[in-house]
């Protein structure tokens, strides 16, 4: 499926009259074009803006040793530790069943949902995420139940309500907007997979191929970008942000070993005393 | 038990349910602020004296400067995502009904501001993500609110980041600190310390006659010189206590108990005048500096006496800081007999020679008593005691079961990593604040309710002194006397058997009398 080239000079003069306006076929390569630079974009905000944060959380010194206790006395118990939070959320389930079991099933259903859609950026499809296709499709509803779950609760509870500023409904929103729009293209209007797939192939190899023009895959598409661009800027930093919680992520060893930072050096050194 | 989200009406059942959630009532607590510092007081530890003319600009120029020194503040103040995990565990919440007691919702009094300045959405779409500028009343909001959080790391446990409010309730009160609105009580007892050396503001000589009464009242309980000894050079040992221990009551109930242990077993020990306080209110005020040069009065006072170990006694924060910042602060200890932890814990010590074999209890002299045991939180969820993770729960009860037969713990969702503050910790043991002190205080004090009267408990050990004189102010709210209150080495003290000593077949041997005068103002005196 070869892509026409075409000018930007087209985009230039009476727009009314524009041939891209009035005949379908270079609207869709308007969509295109459009898709595929919000695409690269976003990628690229996605990234950037996460090396950054991490960049910063890991320059940022943890002058003291503040794990919450009881903590774990080796880097092993860390990993432990912090493998418990990320793939149980070990300490949610302790706060609350009913945050934990939304919270929970939201997460990992996302997860299964993700690595499904790698069958649209691999050719050929790896065989492990052919095999999960069936199980991904359970995943969509359970990841927009317990997304409406949360929002329910965030609604109903009036401690949680009070916390909640507009942007904690409107991530629920997008996120559960997402989600709807993917199950009605899986079981009510189905979108062109094999256009889709040769679309998103064509933007990881530099060879733009036409995008399908339904409406609810564009939906679809756009929020998940608007996802990834606010990815680095809001409170979704907290997925890189867990592996740089002093009080998860260290050891408990302070009288074994002296643990000093950069800046209380230097403020040793000027003020004399210490070691 | 974390059950599942309550909703219907209380029964008669739950009226002493120590997690209970109560209705919001918003602001209900915001009066509730302690006194300023004067500026004397904030001069001498190197803070303006009063609010200054720009602290707008100075409080955010702050908040940078720590958003970059310190990852807790950065990383927290980025990664809540409002899930409102911690929103029903704050027992100055469960008490007041506040909900800017929530620990989101005093971390986002600080968030808002941080977010207005520091973050892209918070500068151009503030109404968007609940960002907002520094404006007086965020101002007056931060010094209630930051002064209703005990530091008692209760919320970081059950957050699923690990996001530890005291993390963020530190750098307020610091960055309050660095504009000019300090806190009078914190401040005025550092001062103290930089110059006298402990939180009373008790001189060498004051602390060298009290101890001299406390061997008087040795000896004629026990027919034996058992010493307090003061800063006697070459000692083996140097102990360093709350100096509410030489003066509070229960607290000095163990230091006697201290005193004894050491008796027993022989041990050169020796308390330091210039390092007469284990307390360290530098951490209160989120100041490495002045924890810093609290610390290293410690240092000093080792290496002048020329002791080989250090052994601190019975405090929340100050193990603390012991625990986990000394080495940190004011080590390398080098210098120090390394086949010891640096520092030691006197539960640790304890411990040990029960376990050795090498003291022993007459368990029946505690017959009197039906204990129970609040573990005090900055041991719970700051600190260890002992090899293993959780020594800090097991040793004290180790110790207060080797010492008495009847021993009971309260429901577990309020014990050990879920125990609650006392409700006077973090700098708030002070009367200005004493409305937020018994409505934080009253969860466990439910918790308290349901062990005596399921188990007939009639008294609560602490290993803190700030627990210990909290507790016997609002106890007595409860229908308890206020000497039910008792530290873990009073237990030891009341039952320890002591070579030599003189027979005594009555219960109430242990009650020390101390000179009224010689008490100062109960209040901002513990450490």
């Amino acid at each position: 499926m070869p892509f026409e080239r075409y000018s930007l000079d087209a985009f230039r003069g009476d727009p009314k009259k524009h041939p891209l306006i009035e005949r379908g076929w270079e609207r869709r390569q308007v969509i295109t074009i459009i898709f595929a630079l919000l695409f690269y974009s976003a990628t690229a905000i996605l990234l950037l803006g996460l090396a950054v944060r991490i960049r910063t959380y890991a320059k940022t010194p943890a002058p003291l040793k503040i794990p919450t206790t009881p903590a774990p006395t080796s880097k092993g118990g860390v990993v432990l530790r912090l493998l418990r939070e990320v793939v149980l959320f070990k300490s949610l389930f302790k706060a609350n069943k009913w945050i934990w079991l939304f919270g929970w099933v939201f997460h990992f259903a996302l997860l299964i949902v993700l690595l499904r859609h790698l069958r649209y950026f691999t050719e050929p499809v790896w065989f492990w995420v052919a095999m999960m296709q069936d199980l991904a499709v359970y995943a969509g509803f359970a990841m927009v139940a317990g997304l409406i779950g949360l929002w329910v609760r965030r609604m109903v509870v009036p401690r949680v309500r009070y916390i909640s500023a507009p942007s904690d409904h409107l991530m629920l929103v997008l996120i559960i907007g997402i989600g709807v729009s993917g199950l009605v293209m899986k079981y009510i209007m189905h979108t062109d997979i094999i256009a889709l797939k040769a679309f998103f192939l064509g933007l990881m190899y530099f060879d733009w191929q036409p995008l399908p023009e339904d409406p609810v895959l564009l939906i679809h598409l756009g929020l998940v970008a608007l996802l990834m661009i606010i990815f680095p800027f809001s409170k979704l930093l907290h997925a890189p942000g867990i592996f740089f919680s002093p009080t998860l992520n260290q050891v408990d060893n302070p009288r074994e070993k002296r643990h000093l930072a950069e800046w209380a050096a230097r403020l040793e050194a000027s003020e004399g005393g210490g070691g | 038990m974390t059950e599942l989200e309550k909703t219907g009406d209380l029964s008669v059942d739950d009226f002493l349910d120590p997690l209970e959630r109560p209705e919001l009532a918003p602001d209900i607590m915001a009066e509730s602020a302690p006194f300023v510092a004067a500026p004397e007081i904030q001069e001498k530890l190197g803070y303006p004296g009063e609010l200054v003319d720009n602290w707008q600009e100075k409080a955010i120029e702050k908040m940078g400067e720590l958003a970059g020194k310190y990852r807790s503040f950065k990383v927290y103040l980025d990664s809540c995502v409002k899930c409102g995990a911690c929103t029903d565990k704050c027992h100055y919440f469960l008490g007041s009904g506040d909900p800017k007691n929530m620990p989101v919702a005093r971390q986002d009094l600080l968030r808002k501001v941080y977010r207005r300045n520091f973050t892209l959405a918070g500068k151009y779409l503030p109404w968007l993500v609940g960002a907002e500028d520094l404006t007086k009343d965020v101002l007056d909001d931060w010094y209630s609110y930051f002064h209703q959080c005990s530091q008692c790391r209760r919320c970081s446990v059950f957050c699923p980041y690990g996001i530890d409010t005291a993390e963020i309730s530190m750098a307020a009160r610091e960055i309050m600190d660095s504009v000019g609105k300090g806190q009078k009580y914190c401040n005025e007892i550092i001062g103290k310390v930089h110059d006298v050396g402990n939180n009373l503001g008790l001189n060498p000589k004051a602390l060298k006659a009290t101890l001299e009464d406390l061997e008087e009242d040795l000896e004629d309980e026990t027919g034996l010189k058992i010493r307090l000894p003061l800063d006697e050079k070459g000692a083996d040992i140097m102990l360093v206590t709350p100096s509410a221990d030489f003066f509070a009551e229960p607290h000095i109930d163990g230091l006697l108990g201290y005193a004894k242990v050491f008796h027993q077993v022989g041990a050169s020990w020796t308390i330091s005048s210039y390092a007469s306080e284990a307390g360290n209110f530098g951490l209160f005020i989120g100041s490495y500096e002045n924890m810093r040069e609290v610390s290293l009065r410690i240092r000093k006072a080792a290496q002048d006496l020329g002791v080989k170990r250090i052994i601190f006694g019975e405090c929340g924060h100050a193990w603390r800081v012991a625990y986990s910042f000394l080495n940190t602060l004011a080590g390398p200890f080098d210098f120090l007999d390394q086949r010891y932890p640096v520092p030691q814990h006197i539960c640790e010590y304890t411990h040990d020679l029960i376990e050795k074999g090498e003291i022993k209890f007459d368990k029946s002299k505690n017959d009197h008593i039906r204990l129970t045991y609040h573990d005090s939180c900055n041991v719970a969820r700051a600190s260890r005691m002992g090899d293993k993770p959780g020594g800090q729960f097991e040793i004290p009860r180790a110790i207060l079961r080797a010492a008495c037969n009847h021993f009971y713990d309260m429901a577990e969702d309020t014990i050990k990593e879920a125990t609650f503050c006392c409700g006077g910790g973090g700098g708030l043991l002070t009367d200005d604040l004493m409305d937020i002190r018994k409505k934080g205080a009253q969860p466990r004090m439910r918790a308290l309710k349901q062990v005596a009267e399921d188990h007939g408990v009639t008294h609560m050990a602490a290993i803190c002194a700030i627990c210990k004189t909290q507790f016997s102010k609002v106890m007595p709210d409860y229908g308890f006397d206020m000497d039910s209150i008792v530290s873990i080495h009073q237990m030891v003290s009341n039952a320890i058997i002591l070579d030599g000593a003189k027979s005594d077949d009555e219960d109430e041997a242990v009650n020390v009398t101390v000179n009224e005068d010689a008490m100062p103002a109960a209040d901002g005196a513990e450490a």
